[in-house]
């Protein structure tokens, strides 16, 4: 489904990426995981094409993506920091990103389900950060599109709504779709994650399920495995 | 692109911003139209107020305008959309936004004040349409600054630098020119400088117009000579649209290449 290859990027003086090969090929959920700084975001970014690598190639179903932008009608993404234009309203921007789209959309069933109704006419700089949380969620996961991308989908979301988030995760691996997160709340990952790809200093140090990473490094849970992965790699 | 086109004008026109320029440009129709009672000289001082004032506006929205929507662009772009799409359909919502802030502001005061009757209604749209004109070329300018630098601070500090250049600091430059070189036949010189600078050339425009370009002297003679007839309008206008379509190609290369 995805194939990198060798990418690079350089922010200035700073490599990100310093020659990154994944293959994403079966369905289900990949954690990416790293420290802070460790290029996560920009290796998520590049395949939706919203950074422009260095060098390398990357192809999703066996096309290459460079600078290309309909491939994205396969791809649902789930940005970091829920940030809309703040005169809209939500059920305005659900419409906007709805017509652009042009695809089917379940919003009606994720917005009840993350109670926002009472929020639709309300303009979203008027919105509490979990709240705008929300509707970001909603605005991911109602084109069932394929691929999911999402970059921290936990940030200030209270606990029932982190539990509606898992339940979606579980029917989307369910329905067969390839799911890529990244996350720092570790017991989420254990969790949920079918695969685990670590990624330090802008390269892949460990690919794998959660069972080989804590027999590699004797730990038995995901936190303290990847303490003692990122003590391996300082020593 | 029209989409995109769409959301940003809604969004705009029911912001806090456009609702205070078209106030402040209403009520400036109006306290001028009242106190001069005279159409033609409210046309004059109009002219000198948009001139200054609508590329400072147009700058200052522009870049802030970008900066805000940075994450929605960052949305909108992991949607299956060209990004030139984006791009150009922001700054067509913000420019046309801000157009419409001007002419419905100076237009509901002046056709109260029976300008369609008046023999300045062909100054008048001029002026309109000059103002029509900043407008689009200084949101281009202004995404172009902003497009190229991530610190805001440096993208606010430089619109500001290049709308003072333009409107305040070319003019003693070129005024200093022409000064120092005062015993040489300036005249070509002098026409090129303003032709160059949109604010400039947006004045002598109006000026010429206006039908006051014998107080320019010479020189006036000269630009009279340029401008008076419809070719040198045309090209005058054909330059405006230059300082268009210049920047906005330039938005569409840097989108091209850029990092989100």
């Amino acid at each position: 489904m995805i194939k990198i290859e060798n990418i690079h990027k350089k922010f200035g003086k700073v490599e990100v990426l310093k020659g990154v090969d994944l293959h994403i090929g079966t369905p289900g959920i990949h954690a990416i995981l790293g420290p802070n700084g460790s290029g996560k975001t920009t290796l998520i970014k590049s395949i939706l094409g919203l950074v422009i690598p260095d060098k390398g190639s990357i192809k999703i179903n066996g096309n290459n993506i460079s600078h290309q932008w309909k491939y994205r009608k396969n791809i649902d993404y789930l940005p970091q920091i829920a940030q809309f234009p703040n005169n809209l309203k939500v059920s305005e921007l659900l419409n906007l990103i709805k017509d652009l789209r042009n695809q089917n959309t379940r919003d009606q069933d994720l917005i009840k389900l993350f109670e926002l109704t009472p929020f639709l006419n309300k303009k979203l700089g008027h919105l509490s950060g979990g709240t705008r949380q929300k509707v970001n969620i909603v605005l991911a996961f109602m084109c069932d599109s394929p691929l999911m991308i999402l970059d921290e989908p936990t940030t200030g979301l209270d606990p029932l709504s982190t539990i509606h988030l898992k339940e979606l995760l579980k029917t989307a691996t369910k329905n067969g779709k390839t799911i890529l997160i990244t996350s720092h709340i570790m017991s989420f990952v254990e969790e949920n994650a079918d695969e685990i790809v670590f990624l330090m200093d802008g390269k892949i140090y460990f690919k794998g399920s959660t069972a080989t990473l804590k027999k590699n490094t004797g730990m038995n849970n995901l936190e303290a495995a990847i303490a003692e992965l990122l003590k391996e790699n300082h020593a | 692109m029209l989409k995109i086109l769409k959301y940003s004008f809604y969004d705009l026109v029911r912001s806090r911003w456009s609702l205070i320029y078209f106030a402040f440009y209403i009520t400036l129709g109006f306290v001028l139209l009242f106190l001069n009672n005279d159409i033609s000289k409210s046309v004059i001082t109009l002219m000198n107020i948009i001139i200054v004032l609508t590329p400072l506006i147009a700058t200052l929205l522009g870049i802030m305008y970008y900066y805000n929507s940075r994450e929605f662009i960052e949305l909108l772009l992991a949607h299956p959309m060209k990004r030139s799409a984006i791009f150009i359909g922001q700054y067509l919502g913000l420019s046309i936004s801000l157009s419409i802030s001007l002419i419905l502001g100076l237009g509901i005061p002046f056709l109260i004040y029976g300008v369609l009757i008046s023999t300045v209604i062909f100054d008048f749209l001029t002026l309109i349409l000059v103002g029509t004109f900043l407008n689009f070329i200084f949101v281009a300018l202004a995404y172009n600054i902003a497009l190229s630098n991530e610190n805001k601070i440096k993208g606010f500090g430089y619109a500001i630098l290049l709308w003072l250049f333009l409107a305040v600091i070319y003019d003693g430059l070129l005024l200093t020119l022409l000064v120092v070189f005062d015993d040489y036949p300036l005249e070509k010189t002098a026409l090129m400088g303003s032709v160059l600078n949109p604010i400039d050339l947006s004045r002598i425009l109006i000026l010429l117009k206006l039908d006051i370009s014998a107080l320019m002297g010479y020189t006036g003679a000269i630009f009279k000579n340029f401008f008076g007839n419809s070719m040198g309008m045309l090209m005058a206008f054909a330059i405006l649209l230059v300082w268009v379509v210049l920047p906005v190609g330039r938005i569409v290369q840097i989108a091209k290449r850029k990092d989100f």
